[in-house]
């Protein structure tokens, strides 16, 4: 532990030895290798699942590359958010500005692609040579008669999470441009559904099921043209309330808008965000029908869960994920089949987050933010883990180690929310647990 | 489906326009990456290197993701986390905590450090805080520094890879007397494709130094406690011998020696590390293209007995005897195939040199790389078909996409990017060169000598055959 970094300690905690709250929302350390990324990766994972709008970088050719096709936000429509729109910068635009480029960039893509409305990310550099992004956005909002939102997402302004406000406020910019809409009763919003795997898809058939109508989804499966609509919705459902919650506050103070954090991973979540909507709308009739949807869902699962919960009873795992919500869910949704937490952590968890966490933990649980590759193969190591949890950068590291590994990151392809999301993540879990191959490598 | 083809058919109304555009100044999904993500593949070619970058924690994050998801190994690449106030104070204070937290938290023979676009524009000297830190810091026992000016708007990540090597050279070659080993800069080529080239200047009874090595270090065995730095690389006391070596030989016809796109504030092309072990020391180079094909193989293996004054080893003349009988039983099966190759610069002239040698019809040769001298490179050594290749500076997939809407491919040759248009084409895509991020095995890919080339080819031929039993309304059982 002594070859950690030595101003992370107060970041890293182990249940029922330090309880002492954990430090949060910091800066990462210089020098460290953080599995986190920048303002602009925040506010871009946010608004890449809009379908019908241009998506441009404005500045060197890394940051679009990097994010080109990178979630797997399914669209049931237009496919542009899928392709990597940059202004590629060079020296000479650096010295001289970018502004002239990023307006025709603008208006020839606009003319190609017709998107409903357009998102001008404003990278690292753009911020220092002082492009006014902003005006050029004006201008051709002017002359193509489109939405073209300036998203000022310097990657040195913040952390990911800083990203994810401002992503929130170009959403802001949109919402409440549709005067003449009237929202269907029982209508909600859903903010923080990315629909990664088509889960979106599925969460809005239980509501429909219920009765109840989904006028916005913010982001997944997302269009221009429904956030524009969303302030008539009667309440805001939020999942992944890291990225989500400061909009869902605004739209209260701006719309009287009420709303609720729900998460949709494991049984236990995923049910009590259909009750609580029902609850909300106050109406006994989609109350019982909710309870038909989870008895009929449960019913079905619950025997196909049995097989894997045998198998993985008492096994143990390490979970690293971007928000600390979705740990909470995952904490319990690994009881659920039978599996112990041994680690866990977030990119951006806040205070609140870890609070839940610490309660809901068993003792000896080391809860850690903002983590880096080191102390997360000194975690799995020391606490025996069987299965590691997280994204893209965390997989290697797991499986170098000999121990299984689920994707839970955006990237996934599988989906893991609601309750066929509850078999998926089972047999995903199971798969890779179970798998013979790691008897040749511990 | 639907919205799909609409969007296509959108774009089919809309090619005209584009081409027509002169001020259309956006890429399209592109074909090329930033400078320090090949710096940093570079430096990971040192023993006991962790590269920094200089700039927003985004750039170190993003491009470790791009690197673990071709290589699938842990890529461990620190930043020194640039915030609003190094922004505008410069990057001095993060620089040495970044220099304090991971020497002290790996036990690493280099620090190499990357800049970036931010730290590039505020105008940081990194050798200057280098500097700084190794008079001031308590530190005992300092490890090595080697920086990389690499900002992202100057070329791509070929650009990028070949400053650290050549930053690395020009940083630790020394003068000596003249030795008998000699050097080896393959060039961006696959872990596989290194170890591979290790053995065969092993076979030829050479002492050498091959730089960048990132055969281990980004494709280690399975480990049982995790390594922070893995193990692999150049030492330090190899790359002090390149200036006292016998020869280099370096792949790559390009190299970081284009055209000056773009650049306004320094002037100077800087040379590669061969070049520039030529111009200090005298270390004469031999610049060949990647040894792919059966020509270009060749001329890797003449320079190899020149420089080593052995014959060619039995056992690679067996290997090309036996490429050359496959050339013969699969020949017919590829023969004016049209292929659109696409990649590195230096990559596509080998690939289509190769493809050439094969009766492939190379319809497209397409690079994001902007040097302006890929054609004149295809035109050098593929003489008699070069006027039939469209050979592309600066081109974009969507470029790509939009050539092969209204020229019809039969098939994509190089890396798992361009899946989506040969996908939509229903055309097969043999998948090589970086990235393959759909694919296992992508640093496993052998690309260059006699059995690299049989590897290719056998794909090759095997996809057209596959393609064309697929589509057949009986299948059949013998090809």
């Amino acid at each position: 532990m002594n070859t950690f970094i030595k101003d992370r300690q107060n970041q890293i905690l182990t249940k029922g030895k330090n309880d002492a709250a954990i430090a949060c929302g910091k800066a990462s350390v210089a020098g460290s290798v953080s599995q986190r990324a920048c303002v602009f990766c925040g506010s871009r994972v946010v608004l890449y699942p809009i379908a019908d709008a241009l998506h441009l970088i404005h500045g060197p050719v890394g940051c679009a590359a990097y994010t080109w096709d990178i979630r797997g936000a399914l669209s049931s429509g237009p496919q542009i958010h899928r392709l990597s729109f940059t202004t590629d910068l060079k020296e000479k635009e650096v010295v001289f500005g970018g502004e002239k480029k990023l307006y025709h960039a603008l208006i020839s893509l606009i003319e190609m692609y017709k998107p409903r409305g357009a998102f001008v990310y404003a990278t690292c550099i753009v911020g220092v040579i002082g492009d006014d992004v902003a005006a050029v956005c004006k201008r051709v909002t002017r002359e193509t008669g489109i939405d073209v939102i300036p998203v000022m997402s310097e990657g040195f302004s913040g952390t990911k999470k800083d990203g994810y406000k401002i992503a929130c406020g170009a959403l802001s910019k949109l919402i409440g441009t549709d005067t003449t809409f009237k929202a269907p009763e029982h209508s909600i919003n859903i903010l923080g559904d990315f629909n990664l795997a088509g889960e979106l898809w599925m969460l809005s058939e239980y509501y429909k099921k219920m009765g109840v109508n989904l006028l916005a989804a913010m982001t997944g499966d997302g269009r221009i043209d429904a956030v524009r609509k969303a302030h008539t919705a009667q309440l805001n459902v939020v999942q992944c309330s890291g990225s989500m919650i400061g909009l869902a506050k605004e739209m209260k103070e701006k719309y009287g808008i009420p709303f609720m954090k729900v998460s949709y991973f494991g049984i236990e979540d995923m049910s009590d965000a259909l009750y609580e909507v029902a609850k909300f709308f106050g109406s006994d009739e989609m109350m019982q029908k909710a309870r038909m949807l989870v008895k009929d869902e449960l019913s079905k699962l619950l025997p196909a869960l049995q097989k894997y919960k045998q198998e993985l009873e008492g096994k143990k795992a390490a979970i690293y994920v971007g928000g600390a919500f979705k740990a909470i869910s995952l904490v319990k949704a690994l009881r659920l089949i039978g599996m112990k937490v041994v680690v866990v952590g977030s990119q951006t968890g806040n205070q609140d987050d870890y609070e839940l966490l610490q309660e809901l933990c068993d003792e000896g649980t080391i809860i850690v933010d903002d983590s880096n590759p080191n102390e997360l193969a000194e975690f799995v190591k020391q606490t025996g883990a069987d299965l590691f949890i997280g994204g893209v950068k965390e997989r290697p590291i797991a499986y170098k180690l000999g121990l299984g590994f689920c994707d839970h990151n955006h990237e996934r392809k599988e989906a893991l929310a609601g309750y066929e999301g509850m078999l998926n993540f089972a047999k995903e879990v199971h798969a890779s647990v179970c798998s013979p191959v790691w008897q040749f490598m511990r | 489906m639907t919205v799909l083809t609409q969007i296509l058919k959108n774009m089919l109304e809309h090619a005209p326009i584009i081409k027509s555009t002169k001020e259309f100044t956006a890429t399209r999904n592109a074909c090329k990456l930033c400078a320090p993500l090949g710096a940093s593949i570079a430096f990971k070619g040192i023993r006991g290197c962790v590269p920094i970058i200089h700039g927003g924690q985004g750039c170190a994050t993003y491009i470790r993701r791009y690197l673990i998801s071709h290589y699938k190994e842990p890529v461990d690449i620190a930043s020194s986390n640039f915030s609003e106030e190094a922004t505008i104070f410069g990057g001095g204070a993060n620089c040495y905590t970044a220099l304090d937290n991971v020497i002290s938290q790996y036990k690493l023979e280099v620090v190499a450090m990357a800049t970036t676009c931010l730290s590039e524009t505020i105008g940081d000297d990194v050798n200057f805080y280098m500097q700084n830190y190794r008079k001031d810091t308590e530190l005992k026992n300092l490890p090595h520094f080697v920086t990389a000016s690499t900002p992202s708007y100057q070329g791509s990540h070929m650009d990028g890879f070949h400053e650290a090597v050549a930053s690395t050279i020009k940083t630790f070659a020394q003068a000596g007397e003249k030795g008998r080993h000699i050097n080896l800069f393959p060039g961006f080529v696959s872990t596989e494709d290194i170890r591979q080239l290790k053995q065969l200047l092993s076979d030829f009874e050479l002492d050498y130094v091959l730089f960048p090595d990132y055969s281990e270090t980004l494709d280690n065995p399975i480990w049982g406690t995790y390594k922070r730095i893995p193990e692999g690389g150049t030492p330090i006391s190899q790359i002090e011998t390149c200036g006292s070596a016998g020869a280099s030989i370096e792949f790559g016809t390009i190299l970081n020696q284009g055209s000056l796109s773009g650049r306004v504030k320094s002037k100077n092309l800087s040379p590669t590390g061969a070049a520039f072990l030529e111009k200090e020391f005298g270390v004469e180079n031999h610049r060949m293209p990647l040894p792919i094909g059966v020509k270009l193989t060749d001329v890797f293996f003449n320079t190899l007995e020149k420089v080593s004054g052995k014959e060619i080893p039995a056992k690679y003349k067996g290997e090309r005897g036996r490429l050359i009988d496959s050339y013969a039983d699969g020949h017919k099966y590829i023969f004016g195939k049209k292929a659109v190759v696409y990649g590195e610069e230096d990559f596509v002239v080998a690939m289509t040199t190769f493809l050439d040698e094969i009766g492939i019809d190379v319809v497209l040769a397409a690079t994001g790389g902007e040097s302006g001298k890929l054609e004149e490179e295809i035109r050098k050594y593929c003489p008699e078909r070069w006027e039939n290749i469209q050979a592309k500076n600066s081109f974009d997939y969507e470029k790509i996409h939009d050539w092969c809407l209204s020229n019809k491919p039969d098939l994509f040759i190089g890396n798992s990017k361009a899946y989506y248009i040969a996908r939509e084409l229903e055309v097969p895509i043999i998948r090589c060169g970086f990235p393959i991020h759909d694919r296992l095995g992508g640093q496993r890919i052998k690309h260059v000598g006699y059995t690299g080339t049989q590897e290719l080819f056998d794909k090759i031929v095997n996809a057209l055959i596959e393609f064309k039993q697929d589509h057949s309304p009986v299948g059949y059982k013998y090809m």
